[in-house]
């Protein structure tokens, strides 16, 4: 599956990796407010910001080709936009769209391939993003992969039975549905009954936040700063 | 429909990310309330099967197939909040780790299918889930989180400035009412397996809504949804329509005043007038919501 | 000598259910290991969610000469660790670490100190080279060594083991054995496999219907009720 190549990146040792969860989340924030906020010389700031991926995911030692792949997926959305725009006489905006989606899901690659998950989430939780969403989002990614293998399980043991894989006859797939949410549903109790086996009373202790150094300080400015400088060149002089 | 980043223009993702944040905060801290946090990892692997469903195929016919997308199924199960709060978890993994919609357009579709779409898909389960046509009432709340969801979301295209031609957002329009249909066909034949297996699973909403006042809430938001379209596809349209019907110079003054009167040079520009006239649009249905939710849960607490 | 677990006239039934457990009478001695013996629905999961309160039925409980009771049920669950049969739903937390770390935290613990004590009980299960690593991707038997190692976190003198063996191959559940052999603790262990009974504990007791029908050492009751693959044993029995 696609989440391990990601889960694996974020596990480097690079100066990139090491920078503050917060750190990143900004300097992604801006580089996406940069692409999306500009309407002149779209090309070159397209080539600029794509160089300055590159330079990031060369600094990372995360396969520059790899990455570009993953961040593809976000490609058929915008590629069926673009083909509207298109046919709907407007070819320039449809490019424009699918190059700046293209753009921000490569920023957003970069940064998750770079920060495990948790460690993000917990940068989040100190930029004020509610605590309880985000400990819903952390047992989501966790049992995100017990519960599909459990899925995908129960629809080989369907197609074993007869029904050709994909084509369960609308009531099985979905009698196969309600047994997955009742295992899921018992699976959570079995958690919250673990959780309260040892001693969970209704916080769950979070690692303490990591300081904010001067690395990281200098590599939110200058981050922040690069694409920012990008755009504003060529706002004045293309 | 995933929004990614760079389709959506700066007026409109900015000001759903201003509108989804608060929204979520509210739901966060109700969930939180009727849950207390010994309920969190039931959200959190919930969501994971919602994840998960989508994996299961529904043979449509001519060889395609559908999946469920849930909204209504986590409303009707977890309530309607902590299934908000759920969605939008789903929604913040799929667009971090999955490439799956944008980041700054995540409150656009936070808004679309974990606020919006999920209450408007409850709406109808509360308020005839109790009585002789309650699997009418869960057909209708999957198909409507489905309808409210993707219209929200071509609206905000079209308020963007995306170019979509009349012709290509007819089909849409068609592929998205069978996608409406697909997604209740899936709630009820789910529910009704489900509450096979355990009949505690589902919420039992309580009996004697007035169905007068139903019908008019649901009415109510299917005409501020399509009206929304109507409004970001063409905002020149309502003054066109007004002159149209005779109305009077001063009754149109009125009609079209907040968004297309004043000659004022930050309205001049056709995709502002598109972009504010669809934001109000958005925010008149936000603001049933918050009144229709608030409403209920003054209900459930008495 | 005072008992670590004295349980008397315990009786449970799931809402609206048949009693799930049956007037029980139960006794754990120090550094005794008791193998929980019978068919599957007997009961014997449910009461060993009744050791630590995670259910309450009629009947008293006494673990570690305290009543089980609301008050001190925190003391309780520090006092007697639950390892769950499905150690993915045991394992929720985002890394290794901190999932060992749990206990202790939620005891109040100072992270330093929680962090240490959860190195410590990772090392005790050869496991602390994981420390890092996501649950999710680990083997079987590691999982349940790191599962043992969270409980062992909280300083328990009771582990309570819900079919351990589950998912290990053969020399998994070998090594399992020896582990469990090395830590000084008292032991409950549901199990269905023989041989692990045999090797670790002194004493069985076999539940039927909600109650125990019988006890002694682990040889005489699975002679006596054929609980094993002898199938000739149990034809001559008839």
């Amino acid at each position: 599956m696609h989440h391990i190549v990601l889960e694996r990146w974020s596990r480097g040792r690079s100066a990139l990796h090491r920078r503050d969860a917060r750190a990143k989340i900004v300097a992604l924030l801006v580089f996406l407010v940069a692409l999306a906020t500009a309407e002149r010389a779209i090309p070159q700031l397209a080539a600029a910001l794509f160089l300055l991926l590159c330079a990031a995911l060369v600094w990372a030692r995360i396969p520059v080709l790899a990455a570009m792949a993953r961040a593809g997926v976000a490609l058929p959305f915008a590629a069926t936009f673009a083909a509207v725009s298109w046919i709907s006489g407007d070819a320039a905006r449809g490019a424009i769209l699918a190059v700046k989606s293209y753009l921000s899901a490569l920023a957003v690659v970069t940064v998750v391939a770079t920060t495990p998950l948790p460690a993000l989430l917990r940068g989040l939780e100190t930029m004020r993003v509610p605590r309880f969403l985000l400990t819903v989002a952390q047992f989501l990614y966790r049992y995100l992969f017990v519960v599909s293998e459990e899925g995908q399980h129960m629809a080989k043991a369907a197609a074993a039975r007869g029904a050709s894989a994909g084509r369960l006859r609308f009531r099985v797939a979905a009698g196969a549905l309600a047994v997955l949410f009742a295992r899921s549903y018992g699976r959570a109790q079995e958690i919250h009954g673990a959780m309260l086996a040892r001693g969970y009373n209704g916080r769950l202790p979070t690692a303490a936040a990591p300081r904010f150094g001067a690395s990281d300080a200098v590599f939110l400015a200058s981050a922040s700063l690069a694409p920012a400088l990008v755009r504003i060149a060529l706002d004045r002089f293309a | 429909m995933h929004i990614p980043d760079g389709f959506l223009s700066t007026p409109v993702w900015a000001a759903l990310d201003a509108a989804a944040a608060p929204a979520v905060g509210y739901m966060a801290r109700r969930a939180q309330h009727a849950f207390d946090e010994s309920k969190i990892p039931l959200l959190g692997v919930m969501g994971a099967f919602v994840f998960a469903a989508q994996m299961i195929n529904f043979p449509v016919g001519i060889g395609t197939t559908g999946h469920l997308v849930g909204g209504a199924l986590l409303a009707y199960t977890l309530g309607p909040a902590a299934a908000t709060i759920t969605m939008t978890a789903i929604l913040a993994i799929q667009a971090l780790v999955f490439q799956d919609g944008g980041i700054l357009a995540l409150g656009a579709n936070t808004i679309n299918m974990a606020v919006l779409g999920v209450w408007a898909g409850y709406l109808p389960f509360h308020l005839w889930g109790a009585g002789k046509n309650r699997g009418l009432a869960v057909f209708a709340g999957g198909a409507l989180s489905v309808l409210v969801s993707a219209t929200l979301a071509v609206a905000e295209l079209l308020m963007s400035g995306v170019r979509i031609a009349g012709s290509v957002l007819g089909v849409s329009f068609a592929l998205f009412l069978a996608a409406a249909a697909l997604e209740g066909a899936i709630t009820v034949s789910v529910v009704g397996a489900l509450e096979k297996i355990q009949p505690g699973f589902v919420r039992k909403p309580r009996e004697g809504r007035s169905f007068a006042l139903g019908a008019v809430a649901l009415a109510a938001l299917l005409l501020a949804t399509v009206g929304l379209l109507f409004a970001s596809a063409a905002p020149d349209g309502i003054q066109s329509l007004a002159q149209q019907a005779g109305v009077a110079s001063h009754a149109r003054t009125v009609l079209t005043t907040p968004f297309s009167g004043y000659e004022a040079a930050f309205v001049r520009a056709a995709w502002t007038r598109k972009a504010l006239a669809g934001l109000a649009g958005i925010g008149l249905i936000y603001a049933a919501c918050v009144v229709i939710g608030r409403t209920v849960s003054r209900r459930g607490s008495a | 000598m005072m008992p670590l677990i004295e349980v008397r006239n315990l009786t449970f039934r799931y809402d609206g259910g048949s009693p799930a457990l049956n007037g029980v009478n139960f006794r754990l001695n120090p550094r005794e290991s008791v193998a929980l013996l019978g068919p599957n629905g007997s009961g014997k999961t449910t009461f060993v969610l009744h050791l630590n309160g995670l259910l309450s039925g009629e009947g008293s409980v006494e673990v570690c000469g305290m009543k089980l009771e609301r008050r001190n049920l925190a003391l309780i669950r520090r006092k007697i660790g639950l390892v769950f049969q499905d150690s993915e739903s045991q394992l929720f937390m985002p890394t290794v670490l901190e999932d060992v770390a749990f206990a202790p935290l939620n005891s109040g613990m100072e992270r330093g100190g929680a962090l240490e004590r959860a190195m410590a009980a990772l090392k005790t299960v050869e496991m602390e080279a994981a420390a890092a690593r996501a649950p999710y991707h680990l083997s079987a038997g590691e999982k349940k060594r790191v599962a043992i190692a969270g409980i062992l976190a909280s300083g328990p003198e009771i582990l309570a083991l819900d079919e351990p063996t589950t998912f290990l191959d053969p020399p998994g559940q070998r090594a399992l054995a020896e582990l469990l052999a090395d830590l000084p603790q008292a032991k409950i262990i549901v199990t269905h496999n023989i041989g692990f009974a045999q090797k670790l504990c002194t004493r069985a007791v076999f539940f039927q219907r909600g109650t125990i029908v019988a006890e002694g050492p682990v040889d005489e009751i699975v002679s006596r009720f054929g609980w094993d693959l002898a199938l000739d044993r149990s034809k001559s029995r008839r």
